[in-house]
């Protein structure tokens, strides 16, 4: 009685046939595909900035989409290569501020994937994320960069063609560093590790800014400028000029392009490395022990889990992530500085987290695509469509000047009504809420029976 | 030699002494009953052994070995599994997973064979579910292998602990008032599962039981704790007809 009274949604039942939502969902893609053009062909709209906002926000979640359909594997995954390879460097091509936005929110992804192992995964609350991310910049920057420092005076930099092999040393070095910071805090817990690891990743930042005396290693305050990049292949630069001249794309320049497109497919590239890692970590008995750690550390202690293996080994990894996003970061802005390594970054790492769903990938993939579009693209065009609007408006009320201020009310909001994330892992005990459900401490005690 | 030995331990909390220089060995294939009244020490002397808790003074052996001063999880490497009076398990992982966890120290595949997912790694990763199958089975938990450990009824939850201990494939295991919050049927089932294992995987069992039938019907030898000190320890019947014993603990 009670299953027949379950009212039946017409649309439910039809997206739940694969072929249907498989069909549905390439009709999102295209829709979606041909808004974002024909918004760009009109950027003297006046509406232009909410077009703008809206549709590539609704574009680009596609691949969150094509991977959460239920369809078959091979069905999403022909989707999200052909969406991934094809649909976006086109778009990008069109308007290469998109081609941009993606390149960005993949670097996040993959520095969120990387804190998710020791956030979400272990249990271990970083707040000094961002120090990995610097080691990896400042590796590649210190031996590429034209400024003047020990490096350039003494002929010790290197090729930019070198730059794949300073990405695997990237890796390594910020997990010998995670090590190292990870060492003396691995039996701190909760607050204070979270306290320990703030400090560590603002010694990372006063580092790289004094570091300038009395050798000059990081150029200080002034950061390192014209760093290298790596060669664009041949290849990819005529493959470019003809999918514009076949879609008949006029290229505003057709080199830079070309080589924004090189980095959106090395970021791609090391972030499916990061998701294939992060997978196969998660289901190892890696991955148990951490979940283990995570629910109840006396008990993985007595059943053979070295609690001080797993944590360094949980920092190293995400350690690593960051390191090679770092180094990446800094080849694709060719300027870095202490401030690109602050608290805050930390911090939005640790937000796009949450807000996706700590210790799920895909969450966490969803929480960086989020925090990076309100960051980098929704709050510029709500700007500019408020500015058209009302174009007396003090500078102090832009919303670009209220960032932090979104992303403290986006925690406040999630731990009021989503504590787990938008897309919460299935085993999953939160950190942050201090909810630590009652351990049965206080279980009846058996009496004596006679 | 006797598996295991206690020499003296001590265990003190500010002024309370938990555990009194207690001494007693364990023999190869016992069931060694640990009895006494609530906060007589017996959950603190598990914890000595386990390294949970260092003690403050005093000599355990394990097969021979000191094995004060060991990490928890040397200590369960070594071969010694434990299960917890107020049930520590993994509450938001599956039965399965929970078992997988203690078969760690059993698994060699590295960081990087787990990454590659290398036939050796994925030989290893089917034998581990194999095993916990098996181990879950045996307890009598096959049915619900998926589901979360927190969702599990408190008798299922205690059978679920002895399971994940036994993948440690221990020598020594100690059951830390296993049969509590089980009724009288559930205990005659739980008495039976422990002989069983003991002869199955040929262990040595130390118990905590408030259940004087059960621990009287299971033990070989009995010791009894009361203010931390050791004040009997024999055979049940022995044990049982003890005067000191009977004013501490089994009188009225
Ligand atoms: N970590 C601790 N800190 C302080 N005191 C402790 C600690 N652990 C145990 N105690 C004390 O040591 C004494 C022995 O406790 P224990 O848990 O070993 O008793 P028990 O014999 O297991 O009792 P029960 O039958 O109630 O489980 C108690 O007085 C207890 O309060
Ligand atoms: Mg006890």
């Amino acid at each position: 009685m009670a299953a027949a009274s379950i009212p039946q949604n017409p649309v439910q039942d039809f997206l739940k046939k694969p072929i249907n939502v498989t069909l549905a969902m390439i009709a999102y893609v295209v829709v979606t595909t041909v808004a974002m053009v024909l918004i760009s062909n009109s950027r003297q709209a006046a509406l232009y900035p909410l077009f703008n906002m809206i549709g590539f926000t609704a574009f680009i979640l596609s691949p969150i989409l094509i991977i959460s359909i239920p369809a078959p594997n091979l069905w999403r995954g022909l989707l999200l290569v052909a969406f991934v390879f094809f649909v976006v460097p086109v778009i990008g091509l069109v308007n290469t501020a998109y081609l941009e936005l993606a390149i960005q929110i993949s670097l996040f992804a993959g520095m969120a994937l990387g804190l998710n192992i020791v956030v979400g995964f272990a249990g271990l609350l970083d707040l000094g994320y961002v120090a990995f991310f610097a080691s990896g910049a400042y590796l590649w920057g210190m031996f590429t960069s034209e400024a003047n420092t020990v490096f350039r005076q003494n002929g010790w930099t290197v090729d930019p063609a070198n730059f794949y092999a300073f990405l695997v040393l990237g890796i390594i070095v910020a997990a010998i560093i995670g090590i190292l910071l990870g060492s003396p805090v691995i039996r701190l817990k909760g607050d204070y590790l979270a306290i320990v690891t703030l400090g560590f990743g603002e010694l990372i930042r006063i580092l790289a800014r004094n570091l300038d005396q009395p050798v000059n290693l990081t150029n200080g305050s002034q950061g390192l400028h014209s760093i290298g990049r790596p060669p664009l292949p041949d290849f990819l630069q005529s493959l470019t000029d003809g999918v514009a001249d076949f879609f008949q794309i006029p290229l505003a320049a057709p080199g830079p392009i070309a080589r924004q497109l090189m980095f959106y497919f090395l970021a791609i590239g090391l972030i499916g490395l990061i998701i294939v890692v992060a997978r196969s970590l998660e289901e190892s008995p890696i991955g148990r022990a951490w979940t283990a750690i995570r629910e109840d550390e006396v008990a993985a202690r007595a059943m053979g889990v070295s609690l001080v293996r797993m944590k360094l080994l949980a920092f190293a990894t995400g350690a690593s992530f960051g390191g090679a996003v770092g180094v990446l970061y800094a080849a694709k802005q060719t300027f870095i500085d202490p401030t690109s390594f602050g608290l805050l970054q930390s911090i939005g790492i640790l937000v796009m987290v949450i807000v996706g769903g700590m210790g799920n990938i895909k969450g966490v993939l969803l929480g960086a695509m989020i925090i990076t579009l309100v960051d980098q693209h929704i709050l510029n065009n709500l700007s500019a469509l408020i500015r058209a609007a009302v174009p007396t408006l003090p500078s102090s009320l832009d919303p670009t000047k209220y960032q932090p201020f979104i992303f403290g009310l986006l925690l406040v909001l999630m731990m009021i009504f989503r504590p787990a994330g938008l897309l919460p892992a299935a085993r999953r005990r939160l950190e942050l809420l201090a909810e630590r459900e009652e351990k049965i401490e206080e279980e009846p005690k058996t009496k004596k029976v006679k | 030699m006797s598996i295991f030995e206690s020499r003296g331990a001590t265990r003190r909390f500010g002024g309370l002494v938990a555990v009194d220089s207690v001494s007693f060995a364990v023999e190869q294939g016992e069931i060694f009953g640990l009895i006494g009244p609530n906060g007589a020490g017996k959950t603190t002397m598990f914890n000595l052994i386990t390294a949970l808790t260092p003690p403050t003074s005093g000599q355990l052996l394990f097969q021979g070995q000191n094995i004060v001063g060991k990490q928890p999880h040397q200590i369960a490497a070594m071969g010694i599994a434990r299960t917890f009076q107020n049930i520590r398990l993994f509450g938001n992982l599956s039965a399965l997973e929970n078992v997988k966890v203690a078969q760690h120290t059993h698994t060699h595949a590295n960081v990087f064979a787990g990454i590659l997912g290398t036939p050796g790694a994925r030989e290893e990763a089917r034998r581990v579910e194999a095993k916990a199958r098996e181990l879950l089975r045996l307890v009598g938990l096959g049915e619900s292998a998926d589901e979360k450990a927190k969702n599990f009824s408190y008798g299922d939850q205690r059978r679920l602990e002895i399971a994940r201990a036994l993948a440690l494939e221990p020598k020594l295991l100690l059951l830390d008032e296993p049969g509590a919050g089980m009724n009288p049927n559930e205990k005659g089932i739980l008495s039976d599962l422990i002989r069983q294992i003991r002869d199955q995987f040929n262990l040595t069992i130390i118990l905590i039981e408030h259940h004087v039938p059960l621990v009287m019907g299971l033990c070989d030898r009995i010791a009894v704790l009361n203010f931390g000190q050791l004040i009997a320890l024999g055979k049940p019947a022995e044990v049982q007809s003890d005067p000191a014993v009977i004013d501490a603990y089994l009188g009225d």
